[in-house]
C-alpha cells in the first residue's frame, strides 16, 4: 500500500510525503522505546504534516488540479456507477459499426433514496479510462472514437422514449485524433449528439469527474445541469494542446492552465458550471466514498429540481441556457 | 503521458495559409505556382483561371457572390471581450485589436439577410483572417442569431465555414458556443426549413464538430481541408502517415459526409437551383439576375 501510494505520488505532494514518512518513523521508534520527548516531537511534527497539508491543498495551482483530474488512482466512470447505481447494464454498439470502450452507459436504478431523493431508474453513462497499461489501451485513455459517440446518442434517444432521465460522467482528454475516427466522421458524430441532446424531452444531468477536454467532453455534455467535482477541469482544449499551439512549445502546460481558466470555481464564475461538488481533501481519491456521497446528493436534488418541471419548460430552459453563454458586448 | 507527446518541438503555421493574397498586381497561385493577375482572380471569383485553385474568400466576397444584389448586414456592433483575461505571448485583447486593423470587422464571422434567387435567406459567413476564424462568444453568437433569424421569420439559413476551430482564448465559453449554435439548429429543423453549409478551405476542430456537420446540404468547396483533428495533429501526436489526399472536400465527398462539391464560380446558381426546389412557394418569384452591390444596414 505504502509503495502504490509512492508510485503514484505528484511532484507537488512530495514534500507533504516525505514528511508523513517521517512522522511514521517517529512512530515506529516510539513503540520501542518510552520517552517524553519523543512525544512532544512528534506532535509538533503532526502539526507540521497537518500545516503542510493544507497549505498545498487548499492553494492548489490551477495545473495541479489538472494533475488531480488525471490521477491514476482517480475514481471513473464505472466506479462512480457501481457506487450511485444498482443493477448497472451496460449495453454496447452504435449499431452502425461497432462498441466504443472508451465510453460506457446502460441502465441503472439510480440508489436515489440514499441520497435525499427517490430511487429509480436512469440512463447512466460516460467516458471511461482504464486503470493498467492493458485496460488503458483497451479504453483509448478515454478518447472515443465515432462509434463511442454514436452508441452514447442511441442509448440517450432511447432512455427518452422510455421516459428514463439520462446522467453523463465527463472525463476525456479529448476525442481520439486518429485517421479511422477521421475517416468515420468524428466530428459529424460529436455534432449530432449536440444537436440531439439540445432537444432530449427527459432531465440530463452531466458531471464532469475527471478531464473535460474540448468537443471530446462536450459529444456527451449537454443537458441542464452541470455539475462538476472540484479538481476537475473542463475547457476547450488541454493545456498541453493550448501550449503548444499558443506558445509553440510543449513547455508552458502551466501557463496554459491558467490562462485557460479550466477549474470549477472558474466555470462557476464564467456561468456555465451550475454546481461544484467537494472533493475530499487531496483529491476524490484520497477517499472515493465521501466523493461518491457528494456526486449522489447533487444529482439527487438536481433530478428533483428537474423532474418537477414541464417538458416543454425543461426543453425552453435547457436551450435558454445554452444561448445566454457567451462574453460579448453590442457596442 | 510519453505516448500522446509529439516528437519535434514547436508547431508552426504555415505562412501561406495565414496571408494567401499579399498585396499587389500579381499573385503566385499555390495550386500551380504559376503567376496570376489579381484582377483576372478577382473576376474570377479568387479562383485560379490556370488550375482551379480556390484561394480563400472573405465573408463580404461570399455576400457579394450569392446574393441577387443588396443585402443587409446584422449584429455588426457585437464586440468580444475578454472574460479569461488572456495571455500566451501576447494579451488577447492586443490579438483582437490588431485583427479588427486588419479586416475591419469586429470579429471573425458576419450575418447578412438578402435574397438568392428571390428566395429570402439568412447567412452567416465566417472570416479566416480574424484569428484564424476562430469560433468565440461573437461567432458563435452572430451564427445562433443568424439561425435564429430564419426559423424566426420563415427564412432557409446558410452557413459558410472557415475556421481553425473553437477560440481558444475564451476557453470554455468558445466551446460552448457549439451548444448554443447547434441547439439553435433543432428549432430550424423543426420549422421544417433547410439549413446549408458551405464548407470552405479550412474547416476544422470545434466548428466542424457542430452547425458544419448539422446541415441538410453540405456544399464544399473543392480542395478544401475539412476535419475534426487537423492531419497535423493526427500526424504529430499519433505518429500516423497519412493517405493523399485525406480530409479533403473529395475525400469527405467519398465517405459520406459532404453531398456536393461545387465551384465556387457555380455556386450561386446551384444554390438558387436547390431553394428552387426546396423552397417551392417562391418559386414563381425566380429570377436569377445578378447585380452584386453592398447595400450597409
Ligand atoms: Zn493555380
Amino acid at each position: 500500500m505504502q509503495q502504490k501510494k509512492k508510485a503514484h505520488l505528484l511532484d507537488f505532494e512530495r514534500p507533504l510525503f516525505e514528511l508523513e514518512e517521517k512522522l511514521e518513523e517517529m512512530r515506529l521508534i516510539r513503540n520501542e522505546e518510552e520517552g517524553e520527548d519523543l512525544a512532544s516531537s512528534i506532535s509538533a511534527l503532526e502539526e507540521r504534516v497537518s500545516d503542510l497539508r493544507t497549505s498545498i491543498y487548499q492553494n492548489l495551482t490551477r495545473w495541479q488540479r489538472v494533475l488531480i483530474a488525471r490521477h491514476p488512482d482517480r475514481p471513473y466512470s464505472l466506479d462512480h456507477i457501481e457506487a450511485l447505481t444498482e443493477g448497472f447494464v451496460e449495453l454496447h454498439g452504435d449499431r452502425l459499426f461497432g462498441d466504443d470502450p472508451a465510453i460506457v452507459g446502460g441502465f441503472a436504478k439510480f440508489k436515489g433514496s440514499r441520497y435525499g431523493s427517490k430511487d429509480q431508474t436512469v440512463m447512466i453513462l460516460g467516458h471511461q479510462k482504464g486503470r493498467d497499461t492493458m485496460s488503458r489501451k483497451y479504453r483509448r485513455f478515454g478518447m472515443p472514437n465515432p462509434e463511442g459517440y454514436r452508441k452514447a446518442i442511441r442509448l440517450m434517444k432511447m432512455a427518452a422514449r422510455f421516459g428514463k432521465p439520462i446522467i453523463t460522467l465527463l472525463d476525456t482528454p479529448g476525442a481520439f485524433p486518429g485517421q479511422e475516427a477521421e475517416e468515420r466522421g468524428q466530428a459529424q458524430a460529436i455534432a449530432m449528439n449536440l444537436f440531439e441532446m439540445a432537444r432530449l424531452p427527459v432531465p440530463i444531468i452531466v458531471v464532469v469527474i475527471g478531464e473535460g477536454a474540448s468537443g471530446g467532453a462536450l459529444g456527451i455534455g449537454v443537458g441542464d445541469r452541470m455539475l462538476m467535482l472540484e479538481n476537475a477541469w473542463y475547457s476547450v482544449i488541454s493545456p498541453e494542446n493550448c501550449s503548444a499551439i499558443l506558445w509553440r512549445s510543449w513547455d508552458y502546460k502551466e501557463e496554459a492552465a491558467r490562462a485557460l481558466k479550466l477549474t470549477a470555481p472558474d466555470l462557476i464564475s464564467l456561468g456555465i458550471v451550475d454546481e461544484v461538488i467537494g472533493e475530499p481533501m487531496g483529491g476524490a481519491h484520497r477517499d472515493p466514498d465521501v466523493t461518491f456521497e457528494g456526486v449522489g446528493r447533487a444529482i439527487a436534488s438536481n433530478l428533483t429540481e428537474l423532474q418537477k418541471l414541464s417538458t416543454e419548460d425543461l426543453l425552453t430552459a435547457r436551450i435558454n441556457n445554452f444561448d445566454s453563454m457567451g462574453a460579448f458586448k453590442e457596442a | 503521458m510519453p505516448w500522446f507527446k509529439r516528437k519535434s518541438a514547436g508547431i508552426k503555421t504555415a505562412s501561406s495559409a495565414r496571408n494567401e493574397v499579399p498585396d499587389g498586381q500579381w499573385v503566385k497561385c499555390p495550386g500551380c505556382s504559376e503567376t496570376v493577375n489579381r484582377r483576372e482572380l478577382e473576376k474570377q471569383r479568387m479562383v485560379c483561371p490556370k488550375c482551379d485553385y480556390h484561394f480563400k474568400m472573405s465573408s463580404t466576397g461570399y455576400f457579394e457572390l450569392l446574393f441577387d444584389g443588396k443585402y443587409e448586414l446584422f449584429d455588426t456592433n457585437l464586440q468580444a471581450l475578454d472574460p479569461l483575461e488572456f495571455t500566451d505571448r501576447k494579451a488577447y485583447t492586443d490579438r483582437l485589436e490588431a485583427a479588427r486593423a486588419k479586416t475591419g470587422q469586429m470579429d471573425a464571422a458576419q450575418a447578412a439577410v438578402g435574397e438568392m434567387g428571390g428566395h429570402p435567406i439568412s447567412i452567416s459567413a465566417m472570416d479566416f483572417s480574424f484569428i484564424g476564424g476562430s469560433m468565440g462568444s461573437v461567432v458563435g453568437e452572430i451564427v445562433a442569431r443568424s439561425i435564429r433569424r430564419g426559423y424566426e421569420r420563415g427564412m432557409p439559413v446558410m452557413v459558410i465555414t472557415q475556421s481553425g476551430g473553437a477560440r481558444m482564448m475564451e476557453g470554455a465559453l468558445s466551446l460552448m458556443q457549439m451548444a448554443k449554435t447547434s441547439a439553435h439548429l433543432t428549432k430550424l429543423s423543426e420549422a421544417g426549413l433547410p439549413f446549408f453549409v458551405l464548407l470552405t478551405n479550412p474547416t476544422t476542430g470545434g466548428v466542424t464538430a457542430s452547425f458544419a456537420m448539422l446541415g441538410d446540404v453540405h456544399i464544399a468547396e473543392p480542395g478544401a481541408l475539412i476535419a475534426f483533428a487537423g492531419p497535423r495533429v493526427i500526424r504529430e501526436t499519433m505518429g500516423q502517415d497519412l493517405p493523399e489526399g485525406f480530409q479533403t472536400s473529395e475525400f469527405l465527398k467519398e465517405g459520406g459526409f459532404v453531398d456536393l462539391i461545387i465551384d465556387r464560380r457555380t455556386l450561386r446558381e446551384e444554390v438558387i437551383h436547390l431553394l428552387d426546389l426546396l423552397m417551392e412557394k417562391d418559386s414563381t418569384k425566380t429570377k436569377t439576375k445578378r447585380k452584386p452591390k453592398k447595400q450597409k444596414a
